[in-house]
């Protein structure tokens, strides 16, 4: 765990970073159960814990299936939850697309698995009060996510 | 609204996982196959009904706070993912009824979906 540090004008961060490993469907989803144990033992209520477990599943299913394994970053101030999910995958090429319900490029596989139902982002924009991505061709995938807890 | 206990009986379920939680209160029930949709419209206190049977599902239920799963047609998940819904305290149960029936023996008996459509007590009408 790294020191508290101060950003955005709030008083005090509590942050922490997990490896997600790339096309593992077995262990994928741990990170984000580990990121929802933390938010719990900081005393957070059930509702809050569940947008901010299921925006942290949903991007780190991504980054299993899509972008070959990554890191995700958990940050928590007085003030809100911010989640930090990267990877240096193929990225996505058309973003406008991919924020919507339904379309999808998964694989078989994917699919099987019960994802690439083409819901994992507009999840996350659903669940979250802030959400940014940062993507390009050949540049990785940059997904933040704010959940206000005030 | 029903206990997981009274479900397993209606359903002739066999409890794989989680027998210790069999008193929790059911609120809705969700069935599908496809998880991203599970974490969409899902609540606390619902009940998943599913085909599949992989690690996932037992994710999607920590992540989603989904605490029963009933797996349809007789199908059967791995030990590993039965320990994984051990360790989550999640109560996992086989039915050997398909998805239609599953869904259509709870329904009747005025077990609610997602949306809170429900049948009447006399079965007659449906409840918005």
């Amino acid at each position: 765990m790294n020191q508290p540090k101060k950003d955005d004008g709030s008083d005090s961060w509590f942050t922490e970073s997990f490896e997600i490993k790339g096309n593992d469907f077995i262990t994928a989803g741990r990170v984000s159960i580990a990121v929802k144990n933390l938010l719990k033992g900081a005393g957070l209520p059930p509702e809050i814990l569940r947008r901010a477990a299921i925006v942290a599943y949903e991007a780190e299913m991504n980054v299993v299936m899509y972008g070959g394994g990554g890191k995700c970053s958990l940050y928590l101030s007085p003030a809100m939850i911010r989640l930090l999910v990267e990877d240096q995958g193929p990225g996505i090429s058309d973003l406008k697309l991919a924020m919507q319900e339904g379309w999808s490029t998964a694989t078989p596989q994917m699919r099987e698995m019960g994802f690439g139902a083409g819901m994992g982002l507009p999840n996350i924009k659903k669940n979250a009060d802030r959400l940014k991505i940062d993507t390009a061709l050949g540049q990785g995938t940059k997904v933040q996510a704010e959940i206000d807890l005030l | 609204m029903a206990s997981l206990f009274q479900i397993c009986e209606w359903l002739g379920a066999e409890v794989l996982a989680g027998a210790g939680g069999l008193d929790r209160q059911v609120e809705r029930v969700c069935g599908s196959d496809l998880m991203s949709d599970v974490l969409s419209y899902s609540q606390n206190g619902v009940l998943l009904l599913t085909g599949l049977v992989n690690a996932q599902v037992i994710h999607t239920c920590e992540v989603a706070g989904i605490f029963g799963v009933v797996f349809v047609r007789g199908k059967r998940p791995l030990p590993e993912v039965v320990a994984s819904a051990e360790e989550f305290n999640i109560t996992l149960m086989a039915t050997r009824f398909s998805m239609f029936e599953s869904c259509g023996l709870l329904f009747v008996r005025g077990i609610k979906g997602l949306n809170g459509v429900g049948l009447d007590d006399r079965c007659l009408k449906v409840i918005p």
